[in-house]
Formats: C-alpha cells, sequence, structure tokens
C-alpha cells in the first residue's frame, strides 16, 4: 500500500513546504530570466548595425558616426593588445607568486600575504584607473618609455612618440588587476595536488624546487591555465581604469606608445552621446561580441580548474 | 548450551514472537508485509513485526543488514531520500502511519541519531525546538517543558546554570543527552534509538543505557544497536535482522539464551557479523 | 660546480625569484594605499563631505551628493537583488533536483563572468529607454542584476555545507521541511551567508562602468529616485580625467574614501564574521 495519498493541486498548496518551493523557485528562475533577457536585448537592440555591416563589421577599420560608418577592427584590436600585454606580465609574474605562495613559503607567511593578494582583487576598477592616470601615466611618458625605445626602438613595437597614455599604460594596469586572480585560483590548484606526489619526489632526493617544478605545477597545470583564461576574460571586459589611460583614438597601430581604444571603453565613452539609432546598434553589437567572448573563455576557464580540483580530491 | 535444540533453517518462516503482551491489548506499533526498496535495491523483505507499549525492543544484527533501514520507516525519515519507496503497513495504535501527517506523526515517535546532533542553538534553545516548532508559546510553559525534559534525560544539574550557552560546549556524552531530552520535549510515544551510544566512550554509554532503562516507563523504545552486550542488558525484546530480513524476534532472555534460528545463534555467538 | 651545488643553487635562485613575485604583488596594494592615503589624506576634508560640486573650473565644493546617491543606488540594488539571490541560493541547495537547478547554476555562474558593462547595457534596456531617462533605479538595476549571480551561489554554496544531520534532527522532531530550513538550517549558514552578501555588496559599490548610462550623474541633490543621481566611483572617472587640478584633488578624496569602505567591509566580512570559513 503506497504511502502518499492523490492530493488535489489547491491541497497541496495547503502544504507550506509545497509553497516554499514555489517560491524559491520562482526566484532562483530569475537568474534565467536575466539571461534570457540579457541575451535578447544583446541581439535584438544590434540588429540594426548586424544587418547593415554583417561580417563586415569586424573586418573594418573605419569608425565615424558622424558618417555612419562602423567597423569595430581598431576596438577588437585595442582589447587584444592591451590583454595580450597583460598577461605576458601577469601570468609569469602570476604564477611565479603563485608557486612560492604555495609551495615554497612557510604556511603563516603565505596566509598573510595571499589574505593581502585577495584583497587586491576587491579594488575598484575607477582607482586602478586613478592611480593610473596619475601615477603610472608620468612614469611611462618619461623615463620608462623613452627607456624603452632607447633599447628596444628597433621592434615596431617600441616606436613613435611617447604621450604615456597609450596600449602600453593600458595593458599595464590590466597587469595589476588581473595579478591578484591568477595568483588566488593558482595557488588553490597548486594546494589541491595531493601531497603524496610531492614526497614522492622529495623521497627520490630532489630539491623543493625540483619538486614543485617537475611534479607538482604540472599536475596543476589544467588550474593554472584556468586561470590565465580566468585572467584573459576579466581583461577583455575591464572599462574603467583603460578607458582613462588608452587615449581613446580609433586606430590600429603597431606601437605600445601609441594610443588606442577598447571595447568596454568605446562602449563606456559613446554610449550616452549615440543620437543616431545605428551608433547605439553598433556599439550594442561591441557589447555582443564582448559578451559571446567573455562567456566562452569562462566556460573553458572553469572547466580547466574543474578538471585539476576534481582530480586531486579523486585521487587523494 | 544450543545442541540440543533442532533449529529452524533460513528456508523457514521468521521466528516471531511477541512476548507476554496479552491478546487484548494493542501493540504500540505493528508492522506488516514491510518492504523497502532504494530505487531498484531491494532492502527490506516482508518484515512482520509486533512493538508492545512501554518496553524496550532492540534491533540487532550485523552492519548493512536492514536495521536502521527499518528503524527509519517508523518515523518515516526515509523520505528524505530520493527514489526510497515503502509498501507495506505500519500501525501506530492502529493508525496507518504511513498515510498520516508526517509531521503529527514524527512528535509521536521521536529519533534520536547515532552522532549527536545537537542544532547550533543554546541548550535551552534545542530542548525548545520541538515544542516551538510545533506551536507551544509562553515562556513559562517552555521553562516548565525544557526543565522537565533535562530531568528526565539525566541532563538538568549538569546544565541548569549554562542553560543559554551554546549545545556546543557540552561533551559528547552530554550533546546526546541534550539530543535525547530534545526528543523527550514534544512527549513522544515511541522513541527510536539509532545506535544512540556507538560515538560515545563506556561511562557515558553506561549513562544513556541507564536514562533508556527508566524512559520505558512513559515511553516505547526501540533501539538499534550493534553491541549485542548492550541489548542484552537494556532490552526486553529483541529482534535480530539479517540481509533485510527480519530473522528471530522475541523477549531478549529466549534470543541470547535459546535461539530458535541458527543464524541467530550464529549471530550471538559470533560466528560471523 | 658539482651538480648537487648547481641544484641547491637554483633551489635557492628561484625561491628568490618566486618570492620577489610574490612581493611584487603584495607591494601593488600598498602602492595603491600610500597613494590614495598621500593624494586624499590631503585632499579631503569636511567640505568633500558637506558640499555639493562646484562648476568646471571653480575651486571647492565636495561630494555630499555622490556619497548619498552611491548610498541610494547600491541600497535600491541590494533590496532588489539580496532577496532574489538568497531565496534562489536556498531552492538550489534544499529543493532543486534534476535538471532546472543545474541550468541556474550553469547560468549564474556565467552571469557572474559577463563584464558588468554589458550589465549596464541590460539595465539600460530593461529601465533606462522605458522610462525615457537615467534614473537611480536604473543603477539600482545594473547594480542588482550583477549582484544576484553572486549571491545565488555563495548562499548556496554555505547552505550545503551545513551537515545533513542537522536536517534530519529538525525533521525529526515533526518540523515540515520549510520550517526545518528557516529555523536550523539558514541560522547555522548564516555567518558564511552573510559573508558572502557583505563582499557582493563591496564588489558592486565600487562599479562605476553600469553606471555611466543608467544612473548617469548629477551635479545636484536627487530628489526622487527616478532622477540621475551622482555616484562616487563615476565622480572619480569623471573628475579623474578632467582638465581641473581641483578635481584632480577631489578625485583623490574621492578613491580615499571608496577604497577604505572597501577595504574596511572586505577585510571585516573575512575576519569577523567567519573565521576559517571556505572562501570563494
Amino acid at each position: 500500500m503506497a504511502a502518499t495519498t492523490q492530493k488535489t493541486f489547491l491541497n497541496r498548496l495547503r502544504n507550506g513546504d509545497e509553497v516554499a518551493h514555489l517560491i524559491t523557485l520562482m526566484f532562483a528562475a530569475s537568474i534565467l530570466l536575466i539571461a534570457g533577457l540579457l541575451v535578447l536585448e544583446l541581439f535584438g537592440s544590434s540588429t540594426e548595425a548586424r544587418h547593415k555591416f554583417g561580417w563586415n563589421f569586424f573586418f573594418t577599420s573605419k569608425w565615424d558616426p558622424v558618417a555612419g560608418q562602423f567597423g569595430a577592427l581598431p576596438f577588437i584590436y585595442g582589447t587584444v593588445v592591451t590583454s595580450a600585454v597583460a598577461l605576458m606580465i601577469a601570468v609569469p609574474l602570476g604564477i611565479g607568486a603563485a608557486i612560492f605562495l604555495a609551495e615554497l613559503a612557510p604556511p603563516r607567511i603565505s596566509d598573510a600575504l595571499t589574505f593581502i593578494i585577495e584583497l587586491l582583487a576587491a579594488v575598484p576598477s575607477v582607482i586602478y584607473g586613478l592611480l593610473a592616470v596619475f601615477a603610472l601615466v608620468p612614469l611611462l611618458r618619461d623615463p620608462i618609455q623613452p627607456f624603452l625605445k632607447s633599447i628596444l626602438g628597433f621592434l615596431p613595437f617600441f616606436q613613435g612618440p611617447s604621450y604615456g597614455v597609450g596600449f602600453l599604460a593600458a595593458g599595464l594596469i590590466l597587469a595589476l588587476m588581473v595579478i591578484p586572480f591568477i595568483i588566488s585560483i593558482s595557488r588553490e590548484s597548486l594546494l589541491s595536488v595531493p601531497n603524496d606526489q610531492r614526497e614522492a619526489a622529495l623521497a627520490l632526493g630532489a630539491t623543493r624546487w625540483e619538486s614543485t617544478w617537475h611534479v607538482v605545477v604540472p599536475y596543476a597545470r589544467l588550474g593554472i591555465i584556468g586561470s590565465i583564461f580566468l585572467a584573459l576574460a576579466r581583461a577583455l571586459g575591464e572599462t574603467m581604469a583603460v578607458t582613462m589611460v588608452i587615449g581613446n583614438t580609433p586606430q590600429i597601430a603597431a606601437s605600445l606608445f601609441a594610443t588606442g581604444y577598447t571595447i568596454p571603453a568605446v562602449i563606456a565613452n559613446e554610449f550616452t552621446e549615440a543620437t543616431e539609432n545605428l551608433h547605439l546598434s553598433a556599439l550594442v553589437e561591441l557589447g555582443l561580441v564582448l559578451f559571446l567572448l567573455t562567456i566562452i573563455i569562462n566556460a573553458l576557464a572553469r572547466l580547466m580548474v574543474l578538471a585539476t580540483t576534481r582530480r586531486g580530491t579523486a585521487q587523494s | 548450551m544450543m545442541g540440543t535444540l533442532a533449529h529452524s533453517t533460513a528456508a523457514g518462516p521468521p521466528s516471531v514472537n511477541p512476548g507476554t503482551t496479552p491478546e487484548r491489548v494493542l501493540p504500540k506499533l505493528k508492522i506488516s508485509h514491510l518492504n523497502f526498496f532504494y530505487s531498484a535495491y531491494h532492502a527490506l523483505h516482508d518484515v512482520e513485526l509486533e512493538i508492545a507499549a512501554n518496553r524496550i525492543t532492540a534491533l540487532i544484527g550485523p552492519s548493512g543488514c536492514g536495521k536502521s533501514t527499518f528503524l527509519r520507516v517508523l518515523n518515516r525519515m526515509h523520505e528524505t531520500v530520493r527514489g526510497a519507496r515503502v509498501s507495506g503497513e505500519v500501525l501506530l495504535d492502529s493508525e496507518d502511519a504511513l498515510a498520516m501527517d508526517v509531521s503529527k506523526l514524527r512528535r509521536r515517535v521521536g529519533m534520536v541519531f547515532q552522532k549527536p546532533n545537537p542544532f547550533p542553538k543554546s541548550i535551552f534553545d534545542n530542548v525548545a525546538y520541538g515544542l516551538r516548532v510545533n506551536g507551544t508559546r509562553g515562556s513559562a510553559r517552555l521553562q516548565e517543558a525544557v526543565e522537565h525534559s533535562l530531568k528526565r534525560a539525566a541532563l538538568w544539574d549538569e546544565v541548569k546554570d549554562k542553560l543559554h550557552k551554546s549545545a556546543y560546549a557540552l561533551s559528547g556524552g552530554q550533546q546526546q543527552r541534550l539530543c535525547i531530552a530534545r526528543g523527550l520535549a514534544v512527549d513522544p510515544e515511541v522513541l527510536l534509538l539509532d545506535e544512540p551510544s556507538s560515538a560515545l566512550d563506556p561511562i557515558a554509554t553506561a549513562k544513556i543505557e541507564e536514562l533508556v532503562f527508566q524512559l520505558k516507563q512513559n515511553c516505547t523504545i526501540v533501539i538499534v544497536t550493534h553491541n549485542m552486550q548492550q541489548a542484552a542488558r537494556i532490552a526486553d525484546d529483541t529482534g535480530f535482522f539479517l540481509l533485510g530480513k527480519l530473522i528471530e524476534f522475541d523477549k531478549t532472555e529466549k534470543i541470547f539464551k535459546t535461539p530458535a534460528k541458527k543464524e541467530t545463534e550464529d549471530y550471538i555467538t559470533g560466528r560471523f557479523g | 660546480m658539482t651538480r648537487h651545488q648547481w641544484r641547491k643553487l637554483v633551489n635557492a635562485v628561484m625561491f628568490s625569484i618566486t618570492a620577489a613575485c610574490a612581493a611584487a604583488a603584495v607591494c601593488v596594494l600598498f602602492w595603491i594605499l600610500g597613494f590614495l592615503l598621500w593624494n586624499g589624506g590631503k585632499s579631503l576634508n569636511l567640505s568633500f563631505f558637506t558640499q555639493l560640486p562646484k562648476p568646471p573650473g571653480e575651486v571647492g565644493g565636495g561630494m555630499a551628493n555622490a556619497i548619498v546617491g552611491s548610498a541610494q543606488i547600491v541600497l535600491i540594488a541590494s533590496l532588489m537583488g539580496i532577496p532574489i539571490g538568497f531565496l534562489g541560493g536556498i531552492y538550489l541547495a534544499e529543493f532543486g533536483t534534476g535538471a532546472f537547478p543545474f541550468f541556474v547554476r550553469y547560468t549564474a555562474d556565467l552571469l557572474n563572468g559577463v563584464p558588468s558593462i554589458v550589465m549596464g547595457i541590460f539595465a539600460y534596456a530593461v529601465a533606462v529607454r522605458p522610462m525615457h531617462r537615467f534614473s537611480a533605479l536604473a543603477g539600482g538595476v545594473a547594480l542588482s542584476v550583477i549582484l544576484i549571480p553572486t549571491t545565488i551561489r555563495t548562499t548556496e554554496q554555505f547552505l550545503r555545507a551545513v551537515p545533513q544531520m542537522l536536517r534530519e534532527g529538525a525533521l525529526a522532531l515533526g518540523a515540515s521541511k520549510w520550517k526545518s530550513i528557516a529555523t536550523v538550517v539558514v541560522p547555522a549558514a548564516v555567518r558564511g551567508v552573510a559573508t558572502g552578501i557583505i563582499l557582493g555588496i563591496a564588489r558592486i559599490a565600487g562599479e562605476s562602468a553600469p553606471l555611466l548610462f543608467t544612473s548617469f550623474s548629477n551635479q545636484y541633490w536627487s530628489t526622487s529616485l527616478n532622477q540621475p543621481t551622482a555616484s562616487l566611483p563615476v565622480m572619480i572617472f569623471t573628475y579623474a580625467i578632467s582638465p581641473y587640478a581641483d578635481w584632480h584633488r577631489q578625485a583623490w578624496a574621492a578613491g580615499l574614501v571608496l577604497l577604505a569602505l572597501m577595504l574596511l567591509l572586505n577585510i571585516s566580512a573575512r575576519l569577523v564574521l567567519s573565521p576559517g570559513a571556505p572562501r570563494n
């Protein structure tokens, strides 16, 4: 004889549990609603630009609101370049710091330093921007960029006039902003490597560094790569600090000293001033591109981080 | 001791003797044709049992034999697990326990768990929880009920001046007695104890056993234990489970001295389990 | 040099290099703090907190309206976002089974990674366009859609950490499921959940990108939620990129105030509220 009797819907509703289930379910569903509306809006409001320019949008470099000409290439270029510069600086520094904090430092020092570094992740973007404008840019303008020019000027990356603002400034401040993420996640990936791996290496006579570099880091490599992807996703979407020091010029230039523009920066600067629907539509299309990019990169990143921690716990 | 008796084999029907309960007096709990499934896994097979009122009934058996599963059916805790299904009949004083409102059932049939699980609240609030949740109001009534329950659980003297301290400040044995007090506060007719002292040291265990022995005056106790000596010490009736079947049920003395089934004898004498 | 000596040297060198990397990262915080304390401290005075901004080019004035405006916007966002995130988190941890909660979880994680400026576009469509104006409300909407995904996940995480034993203990005493959640599970998880919420609020309080075209800005007091509203992060941005030295000075002061608030919220949440709790 089955225990539950058939109850009418109204009867079940009087049961407090069913009501609670329903209410909390609706609130949880709001996430899906937000995501749905977001996608709808990004696709919907960009329709005009998408239909007018098609795929050429991504290969045209002319951005002229007055003439109704919108090409995304300068912004894609700027976004990619600044993120690349940021990662080139942040990845070695970040992984190095993570290795120190996870493997080589005494636990209490490691915890204290990690606490401070994680606080950095909480510093708002405008504050990084403030420092970039008043502390970093003057430094770059004189003496750093001229110095780089003098020794690396044969490379196209380090040529041209030095304003202080530009790709290098934006890349540098982005690097500072993403380092805490690389450190935090890489450190956790390294910590999740089972202890017997380290012990096996040490028992064979490896030095601490050798055990770390040859055994632990490779074991955690997926998580570390995941952290890099996450940092990349953040760098791509960073708006305020970049807007303040990139120079806001929609141009493509090889030199890091040149001024440029990124996708978030142009949206931030021009959204309120876009009077034409086409202009607004083009900006939303840029937003759509940014959205898709960051989603894909984030999804990949999390898969990788998940893979490392799963491996660690499964085998310990 | 056992040599001269003829033993029935596992193929025969389970030997169930409800003891001295006269025909006219209803058993507190009457379980018939009870089958239990975890999704496709058939965990309990056709269990038939009558649990007498105001007695201590012990359920023994090797690990995984289904005694805890059976116990959890009695207050329908199995319903918290997805895929758990029950068929058969469980009567509480001839009321259908499987069909009645589950909150009402659990007020009448309480449970104490294997590991002490006090709530992260004060001692007072822990004991008062069941009362509050079931609608009791008024601080005077609650105070009285809490004191009464803590006295029944032999814990009052130890905690009376720290009722508002956190329950986690108590030792393991005290926490378990607190959980018993908490269960007693709603004045249940039946108290189910799932290996209540397996996580405790021998002294704490002795205290719990003494307590349980006294409780049976006002309460029907069903206790699951893997400790046969414990069953022999405090239980009036004992049931032996094996592989999801109730093999034998009888007065404790008979089970331990002259078990009717060979499996029971093998378990008691330590040949397995 | 023997091979062994070489290996020991490498060990020592790499130790130093990695330590230097960690030190550099830590120094960034002190660099930020130092600059803000120096430049901001010089510029911070009572009028910063009490006066309205002066027209461009004029010296003096303050950011009283931006401070209040930020508070308004964050409050709106919290009032919308916290209940939704909290109750949604309860669903994911306590009620949800099957595919639906999986999609909700996955989508929440995806939304967490969306740049805040894109969320601003969303809020623009949902609140600014229909109302035909910038408003504190729109700013609140923008910030709340950033708050909701993170709140829902941290709430779920801390609720799941409550041992199943406690739930069973409550159920066994006759409590219904929602009662057991409300009176036992949530109180047991309250520290972690509160930490998560505070950290979420700290995060949105510092955001300015999504406010640029939702709450916009305002030179004066906003008298209602329907008006463009000044906020501290947006003011910092506007003042910092302006050509006026006095505005730069005020931007530093505002930066110091904002950073102080961020650090206060973060440190107190992590240290005081949950010593030893799992960090995200």
